[in-house]
């Protein structure tokens, strides 16, 4: 089968460019919250998907690529991410992702600094990642910059979205990073945002470029969108409180497009999340009390916030391994695992697998263009030996906009080359 | 077996070594008048467990698990199985077991049992949560030999870790390292996870010591930024040997002392570890990715005698398991970690099922809070990965990654690590495929007593710490 698909794969990447694929026989996860659908069709052309579901017809001309007995879906969205930022976080000469020895900061734009030839980016392709929200740290600020989002297809261009929202720390880190306190964290926010007003009324009286001035030119420049709604603020909070204190920034800011990151004890506060149409990029499976603003973490959280009716997202944020996108579907299906522990509150799978497709694009109102197998999306599209929540499970094909992407990798080169250890007649170094 | 004659030795010193100890140290030198002492004998020239364990299993009553799966923690497996357990102890497994007169029978159709999960790569305790600098008690990062300092003398027993650790991950048994910020980071301890007032309420009885050591990028960056030694890795070798050098000729002063007595030599507590391990007592869990860098501390422990037990972070194991089994030196690992840092930019989420291909020991661990909670989903996935890569190794085998195979590196495999009758009752109850991440321990007993059980609020245990908390008491 695996066979019959890399033949299939390799005739859509024929220059064929109206070319129609069919996906037929496999069990199609759509990822907009619906279920698993048996024996069902999945049908794009020209980089779109056209239909997907159970009773799908097959045009004529199409190639079609057998999945019976495998698993079609969406491709993952990373929730949160330094896809393309870092070649390893741990080797500061490769890490873009934040600049403590800068004096900007929400001016700081990631797009430009993407690289799509990163190891980690094809890595995590072949696990099932298609396109990822990308988000630069913060370092001697509350402000990290702007982030972007982003296709891991194979192709020079990752940038989907540039400048698509700007990352705030108010919780912990925002105290630290604003001198000492929360307070003082809430002080940077109004000045920088009150220096941003200052700036649209009169961008040729502003400064911004004095050695000591609080906010520079540029940051003051990019916080406009911000003010205007028209880019997400993503604000990491943990704390119940302090995510209600964030809630509370509509009153002076009727127009902020808030996204709240992390948010473990967001259950505590899930009503009000609701209320306020806020979604969330949540730390998932996070239970412990690592800190103090998370003494109420559970692994229930996404659960109870979804079942108050917040739009919830998966990420990495917070876990304390290394971030591997493609471990996402894991921390999904934990969710539905929960859902058999008396007291727990997890999702069905249908919900588990949209937290880590369309989830994210809700998120950034991308869901109309990426996170799920509904007609006119990209025909990001992942075939898999298996139900892909489940921990055994892997892509056989992945496609990202149309495309048939490369099946291996530096990890699979390592794999095979050392797959009997002792040397050969040459080095391993002669092995490829 | 290392460990029994350990806890010879223990009840003896114990019951003499107060003279010994008062010999032994400055303030209190041996009267002159002692022209020479008498001999005290091999390992009893101090006392070697001044620490000693006062954990105590909890009551249980004799349960028999029914009509369950069972993986029995050394590569066996029965289909439509039991389990019998009672006083503290495994009594049987098999397939048709008649349940003694009194037992608690439990029909676990559709589920699974497991001998308890062993995480030989632990900092719960020594860096609890909360993660606060007050309770950051993991690296002694003040110089790069610390042999002396006890992870143990770090722990603080309310880590909320423990309790998710056992509900999630049904954990039983863990080793506490010492971090990696030195070569020498101390020793290690191993606990049965059961909550106790003090450290030394959930000490394993017995379980040798481990050394913690480490290679590799660590400690070169924590001293080379500091300017001093070592700041590269021929520095970190040439500490490791100048020190090793050292313990070799303490370890012939205090053999010499306790075969023909006269005045003990000065005690000096970071040799003790390091002549620990020289005699086997004490086991060496070397924190090592790189493979060249493992063949450098193979060498080193030839050169001066004494055995590597465990290579932990052993990213590129799978490029020398042939040198590691022809050693008898297991790995640790991770199922799929890599990339966070140099040294880890090589792992492969093969690397067990490659290690396992070869006959090399080989086992998951954690080194985190969280992923202890799912060790047995991290097996899963790397039974995954090998079986893509046409590397077939069967359930019951891999769990081998999580019982036997820690068990045997921590010295405690004739007690614990697998479902063999004599055995401790460390036994989760799964509620389905522990290799599905649909499942998750219904029920966890240690030593025969359930201290876990999803069904039952009151066997959900809740530290100190979380007691009083928003949402105390909750599922986590």
């Amino acid at each position: 089968m695996k066979a019959l698909l890399l033949a299939a794969a390799a005739l859509v990447a024929a220059p064929a460019s109206a070319a129609t694929t069919a996906i037929v026989g496999g069990t199609v996860a759509i990822g907009d919250g619906s279920g698993p659908i048996p024996n069902g069709t999945v049908i794009f052309t020209d980089g779109r998907i056209v239909a997907a579901g159970a009773r799908v017809p097959v045009p004529a001309g199409a190639t079609v690529i057998d999945a019976h007995g495998k698993w079609v879906s969406a491709g993952m969205v990373a929730g949160l991410s330094t896809l393309g930022l870092a070649d390893s976080e741990g080797v500061e000469e490769s890490n873009d992702v934040s600049a403590g020895k800068s004096p900007f900061n929400a001016a700081i734009d990631i797009s430009p600094a993407i690289n799509p030839n990163s190891i980690i980016l094809n890595n995590e392709r072949w696990g099932g990642v298609t396109s990822a929200l990308v988000s630069p740290a913060t370092a001697g600020s509350i402000f990290a910059g702007q982030g972007a989002v982003i296709t891991l297809g194979v192709g020079p261009d990752p940038i989907l979205r540039p400048r698509a929202f700007q990352y705030v720390e108010m919780g912990e880190d925002g105290a630290a990073a604003a001198g000492g306190s929360r307070p003082a964290a809430y002080a940077m926010l109004h000045d920088a945002l009150a220096e941003a007003q200052d700036y649209r009324r009169s961008p040729a009286a502003f400064g911004g470029r004095e050695k000591d001035s609080l906010i520079k030119r540029p940051d003051a420049q990019a916080l406009l969108a911000v003010l205007d709604g028209k880019q997400p603020l993503l604000v990491h909070v943990e704390r119940a409180s302090d995510i209600r204190s964030i809630l509370a920034l509509k009153k002076d800011y009727p127009q902020l497009k808030l996204v709240l990151v992390g948010a473990e004890e967001g259950w505590l506060a899930a009503h009000d999340i609701a209320a306020a149409h806020v979604p969330v990029i949540a730390a998932a499976l996070v239970d412990l009390p690592e800190s103090f603003e998370r003494v109420a973490a559970t692994e229930s959280n996404v659960g109870r916030m979804e079942q108050a009716g917040v739009t919830v997202a998966l990420s990495t944020v917070d876990a304390s391994a290394p971030g591997s996108q493609r471990n996402l579907k894991q921390f999904a299906g934990n969710l539905v695992a929960i859902t058999k522990i008396p007291g727990s509150t997890g999702l069905d799978w249908g919900h588990a697998f949209a937290s880590i497709t369309s989830g994210p694009a809700v998120v950034m109102g991308m869901d109309g263009e990426i996170g799920s197998l509904r007609p006119g999306r990209r025909a990001d599209v992942v075939i898999w030996d298996g139900d892909p929540l489940e921990l055994a499970s892997a892509p056989v094909a992945v496609f990202i906009d149309g495309q048939p992407q490369p099946q291996s990798s530096r990890q699979s080169e390592l794999r095979d080359r050392y797959m009997n250890p002792e040397d050969g007649a040459l080095p391993k170094a002669y092995q490829r | 077996m290392i460990h029994t004659l350990v806890r010879a030795s223990k009840a003896a010193v114990t019951a003499s070594t107060c003279l010994a100890l008062m010999a032994c140290t400055a303030s209190a030198p041996p009267p002159a008048t002692a022209s020479k002492a008498p001999a005290p004998g091999a390992g009893h020239g101090y006392d070697h467990d001044p620490y000693p364990s006062t954990y105590h299993p909890y009551p249980g009553v004799p349960t028999l698990l029914t009509n369950v799966t069972v993986y029995d923690g050394e590569g066996g497996r029965i289909d439509h199985g039991a389990v019998l357990f009672a006083d503290g102890r495994i009594v049987q497994i098999g397939q048709d077991i008649a349940p003694p007169a009194g037992a608690t029978v439990i029909d676990g159709t559709g589920k699974w049992v497991t001998p308890g999960v062993i995480d030989i790569h632990s900092h719960l305790g020594d860096y609890p949560s909360p993660g606060v600098k007050a309770l950051s008690d993991g690296n002694e990062a003040t110089a790069p030999v610390t042999s002396e300092v006890w992870a143990e003398h770090s722990v603080w027993p309310q880590d909320p870790g423990f309790s998710r650790a056992l509900a999630n991950g049904g954990v039983t048994t863990l080793e506490i390292l010492p971090g990696s910020a030195n070569l020498f980071g101390g020793r290690s301890v191993v606990l049965k996870n059961v909550y106790a007032r003090t450290v030394q309420g959930m000490k394993f009885p017995g379980a040798p010591y481990g050394l913690k050591m480490a290679c590799g990028e660590n400690p070169k960056r924590v001293y080379g930024s500091k300017g001093r030694e070592p700041s590269t890795r021929m520095g970190n070798i040439a500490v490791d040997r100048q020190t090793w050098a050292k313990a070799v000729e303490y370890k012939r002063k205090w053999d010499k002392y306790e075969k023909d007595g006269g005045d003990p030599p000065a005690r000096d507590l970071a040799m003790d570890t390091l002549a620990g391990v020289l005699a086997g007592e004490i086991l060496v869990q070397n924190h090592c990715y790189r493979a060249d860098e493992m063949a450098n501390v193979i060498d080193m422990s030839k050169e001066f005698g004494y055995h590597v037990t465990a290579f932990h972070h052993a990213v590129e194991a799978y490029k020398i398991a042939d040198l590691l089994k022809a050693n008898g030196i297991c790995a640790a690992v991770w199922a799929d970690w890599y990339g966070f840092k140099m040294e880890s930019y090589d792992g492969i989420p093969e690397n067990l099922a490659l290690l396992q291909k070869e006959g090399t020991c080989a086992m998951i661990h954690s080194d985190d809070q969280n992923g202890i909670q799912r060790l047995n989903q991290e097996v899963a996935k790397a039974q995954a990965a090998g079986r893509r890569a046409g590397i077939d190794i069967p359930d019951e085998v891999a769990w081998e990654w999580l019982s036997i195979n820690p068990a045997k590196a921590l010295g405690i495999a004739d007690r614990t690590g697998s479902l063999k009758p004599g055995k401790m009752a460390d036994v989760v109850l799964w509620n389905g495929n522990p290799l599905s991440v649909y499942s998750r321990p219904e029920k966890v007993w240690i030593d025969g007593a359930m201290l876990y059980d999803a069904y039952n609020p009151k066997l959900r245990p809740v530290s100190d710490f979380e007691l009083g908390q928003p949402g105390s008491g909750d599922v986590k």
